[in-house]
């Protein structure tokens, strides 16, 4: 526990500011975040595999008015088992080198098309995160909003309000409210966790109202004649934007779990709809012998959940000011160069000025 | 400050009747008592429809009956508690609530502090080697344990851990690509845990590895894990590892009388593992308890009996030694019980069980029984682990990275102190602090939210507790739930704002 490193000396501090400031010359606020965010590599690998999720999840067995390219075009009907005992026939290497076969994760003791299942199980999941993080999000904006702006009294009824949900375990009220709405319609049930699941973020974005309706661009809009609704809406949700992004995508992969939970408890969606949830649910005791019923939606879950959760990182860190990139010693070494270089040239034409003058 | 604590107690109780309320209408929208009465084919089917409302007062509405349960639970302030029925059953709650507490509060703290610990620690060296393989491999594991459903984890851990470890333990023999696989992985962890020059990187992997291979052919050759034992010669060994780390941790291997105090506990420690074999034969938990009070004692006074002007800090260091080497003792006594238990007619070989919190007709000695319930345990408390342990890797190395980039750890290092010093007592110490408050919520969360855990490993605690009566459509066990659950959330809350006002002098509670 001896070798810290110790921290770098002034001359790399100012060669690393150096860099930094080169790299955001002339850039908007939002350029050098989305930069930043680009260069996050396990963001960019997690946006990359999500969106192939999305589009692999809408567009094979068809969402809505998207029809699908998967044969049967649906899911939930039975077939006859095709591999004994319902092995998947997709194959990566061996004797035919890569296949993908009628029956790509297998297939249940009935017969049903595990792929198609998960797909369906992936399309419910993804649209109750996508729900939940909307609506948590806007309710948890507006809230933390007022209650940051105005203060007094409506902060107070506004913070106990949040209150009352935050000392309630989310996956209680979850599974009271998905015991109503479970077995109407998936998007309500989403609809209505929405509306628990805002506690977090209208703190956080209380807290940075507080901090911001202080500065003085809000004094200068004041002035200038806006209205609350004006400074609220076009000037301080803009300069809180970090936070919100950052804690919705953290939210999303939180309603996930939180969607499959229920779902696994009976809760959630249930048949005639299936989610990724039901899936494990339904086929965890086959697991000894049918174990890809269990793996596909499995595996599905933890890589959407940690895709999100990389992007959320890597978000975070694009918003973090106080965040910099440790610059490689090559390119260290590069701005040391060009630096004395500079100097060089500049000492060379002071004594050229000299000489004239 | 009076005034701040009133206050918060005033909106806390308001905050947990608007809670309870609301879940009340709520739960007695989502439930139907009559459902089984409506399609039910009996003659009678009226008259029981109307014994049944009459019994649940189902004619009032829902924030009338809602009263009368809060009336129930408020005689509880004076000395009248009616916490009401269980009615499928006729139950009342209260019975079923004391022992689903008991079983959540055994599931729950084994894990908490497991998680916390193991946590801590690996934030602490993650921080420490940050941008280093060990930290990228810390994130990426966390981030991966963080996005993983218990319930399939649990699946996971019920098929490898339990039923694997229980096929592997007919033969108990590892293969020789298994032993060399495990012992690289290991020696990859230790020497980028060690982490600094490449070829000190290498010597810590070298021995890691090494020892790794030997342990596990001897364990495999000799069949150790049908009959582990420790026996007095690991203990001493192992006691005096002890020693040195913890020396070398609490008080730096400079300060000789320190170390003299850590080495003499260990030595006692293996001294008295025979006397004390005799001393286990009458076991009991008062006695165990006892003996590691004693343990600890006997360590303060070697401590102190080595003197010297910093005998505090050698008590100290004699105190963990001390805890720890019992703690060894009593680990290789419960080993000598591993034989006996397996082989008894219940067990049939499989130690390793996959559901409930006992095994049913056991009979044994005390250690047996221990043993039992620790084989229980271990499924849960792992699916709980992994996943706060996560958390709290992340929190304690954000929040130890912050501290170490303080002006204050840069003025202990400018005033010459060993980096050990630095570490430990500048940086460690202050990193804990945001640690304090949001132990409390984990706290808090974990007592209401093993829901899954407790319904995937069969265990009749809270969470079960609160999905039974959700299904049966018994309100009053489930609103007591919904009662503990927030009210420990209130009072978790309200402890870490005054646990951090506590340690931080730069927070003010009056405001």
């Amino acid at each position: 526990m001896s070798n810290i490193e110790q921290s770098i000396p002034d001359e790399g501090d100012r060669l690393e500011n150096a860099i930094e400031l080169k790299e955001v010359e002339g850039l908007s606020q939002g350029q050098i975040v989305f930069r930043r965010f680009v260069r996050h590599k396990g963001a960019m690998i997690g946006l990359v595999v999500l969106m192939g999720i999305v589009i692999l999840a809408a567009t094979s067995i068809g969402w809505g008015p998207i029809p699908g390219w998967w044969k049967g075009g649906g899911f939930g009907g039975s077939n006859p088992v095709e591999i004994p005992g319902g092995r998947p026939t997709l194959q990566l290497w061996g004797e035919g080198g890569f296949q993908i076969g009628n029956y790509p994760f297998g297939q249940d003791a009935i017969g049903k098309d595990m792929f198609a299942l998960t797909m369906r199980g992936t399309q419910q999941s993804l649209m109750v995160m996508v729900v939940i993080g909307l609506i948590a999000t806007v309710v948890g904006v507006l809230i933390g909003a007022f209650a940051g702006f105005f203060r007094g009294w409506l902060d107070n009824l506004l913070m106990r309000f949040t209150d009352v949900f935050i000392v309630l375990p989310t996956l209680v009220v979850g599974a009271v409210l998905g015991k109503i709405f479970g077995n109407v319609n998936a998007v309500i049930l989403a609809v209505t966790l929405g509306f628990i699941s805002w506690t977090g973020l209208a703190r956080l974005v209380r807290g940075d109202f507080l901090a911001l309706r202080e500065r003085e661009f809000v004094d200068a809009a004041r002035v200038a004649g806006a209205s609350n609704a004006r400074i609220m809406f076009k000037h301080m949700i803009p300069n809180a934007m970090g936070v919100i992004i950052v804690n919705t995508t953290l939210l999303m992969s939180a309603a996930i779990l939180l969607e499959t939970a229920l779902s696994y408890l009976g809760f959630g969606v249930q048949l005639p709809d299936v989610s990724l949830g039901w899936l494990i649910n339904e086929y965890q005791t086959a697991f000894a012998t049918r174990p890809w019923l269990f793996w596909w939606p499995g595996l599905f879950i933890v890589a959407i959940a940690l895709c999100i959760n990389f992007i959320g990182d890597g978000l975070r860190d694009a918003f973090d000011p106080r965040q910099r990139r440790i610059p490689t010693t090559r390119a260290l070494r590069r701005t040391e160069k060009a630096a004395a270089k500079r100097e060089a040239r500049a000492a060379s034409v002071g004594t050229v000025d000299g000489a004239n003058g | 400050m009076l005034n701040f604590v009133l206050r918060r107690l005033f909106s806390s109780v308001a905050v947990l009747l608007v809670a309870t309320f609301l879940v009340f209408v709520l739960a007695d929208i989502a439930v139907d008592p009559l459902e089984d009465l409506r399609t039910s084919t009996a003659p009678n089917k009226a008259a029981l429809i109307a014994e049944r409302t009459q019994l649940l007062g189902l004619d009032q509405p829902s924030p009338v009956r809602y009263l009368s349960w809060l009336g129930g639970v408020a005689g509880c302030a004076i000395g009248k508690c009616d916490l009401g029925m269980a009615w499928r059953t006729n139950q009342p709650v209260a019975d079923v609530l004391g022992s689903a507490l008991v079983v959540t509060l055994k599931l729950v703290t084994v894990a908490t502090v497991l998680a916390i610990v193991l946590g801590v620690l690996v934030g602490v060296v993650s921080a420490l080697r940050q941008y280093e393989g060990f930290d990228y491999g810390i994130i990426f594991l966390s981030f991966l344990l963080y996005s993983l459903p218990t319930f399939w984890v649990a699946v996971l851990l019920k098929q490898w851990v339990a039923i694997g470890f229980n096929d592997f333990l007919q033969d108990a023999t590892i293969s020789l690509p298994a032993i060399l696989a495990i012992a690289i992985v290991l020696g990859i962890i230790f020497g980028s845990a060690v982490g600094g020059e490449w070829r000190r990187r290498f010597i810590v992997f070298g021995v890691s590895a090494a020892s790794t291979i030997a342990v596990l052919s001897y364990i495999s050759a000799t069949k150790w894990l049908l009959d582990p034992a420790l026996g007095p010669v690991v203990i001493l060994v192992t006691g005096l590892g002890i020693a040195y780390a913890v020396t070398a941790v609490s008080t730096g291997v400079r300060n000789k009388r320190a170390m003299y105090t850590a080495m003499t506990v260990a030595v006692l420690g293996a001294a008295l593992w025979w006397p004390l074999q005799f001393v286990f034969q009458q076991a009991n938990g008062a006695l165990i308890t006892g003996l590691a009070v004693v343990a600890v004692a006997v360590g303060v006074v070697v401590g102190y009996a080595w003197g010297g002007p910093d005998r505090g800090q050698s008590a100290r260091t004699g105190a963990i030694v001390a805890f720890l080497v019992a703690g060894l003792i009593y680990f290789d006594r419960l080993m000598q019980a591993w034989r006996p238990y397996s082989e008894s007619s219940v067990i049939n070989g499989r130690p390793i069980p996959t559901i409930g919190s006992q095994t049913p007709n056991l009979k044994g000695s005390y250690w047996v029984v221990t043993l039992d319930q620790l084989t229980h345990l271990l499924l849960p408390t792992l699916a709980l682990i992994l996943i706060s342990f996560a958390g709290y890797t992340r929190y304690q190395r954000a929040s130890m990275l912050e501290v170490m980039n303080q002006d204050y750890v840069r003025t202990a290092r400018a005033k010459g102190l060993t980096e050990r010093t630095v570490i430990m007592r500048h940086a460690f110490r202050n990193s804990l602090i945001p640690l304090a408050t949001i132990v409390p919520l984990d706290i808090a969360a974990l007592l209401g939210g093993a829901v899954i855990t407790e319904r995937i490993f069969g265990w009749t605690g809270m969470g079960t507790m609160f999905l039974k009566s959700l299904d049966n459509a018994e309100l009053d066990p489930l609103m007591i739930y919904v009662l503990i659950v927030g009210a420990v959330a209130v009072i978790a809350n309200f402890l870490a704002d005054l646990v951090y006002a506590a340690l931080d002098p730069r927070i003010r509670v009056n405001a």
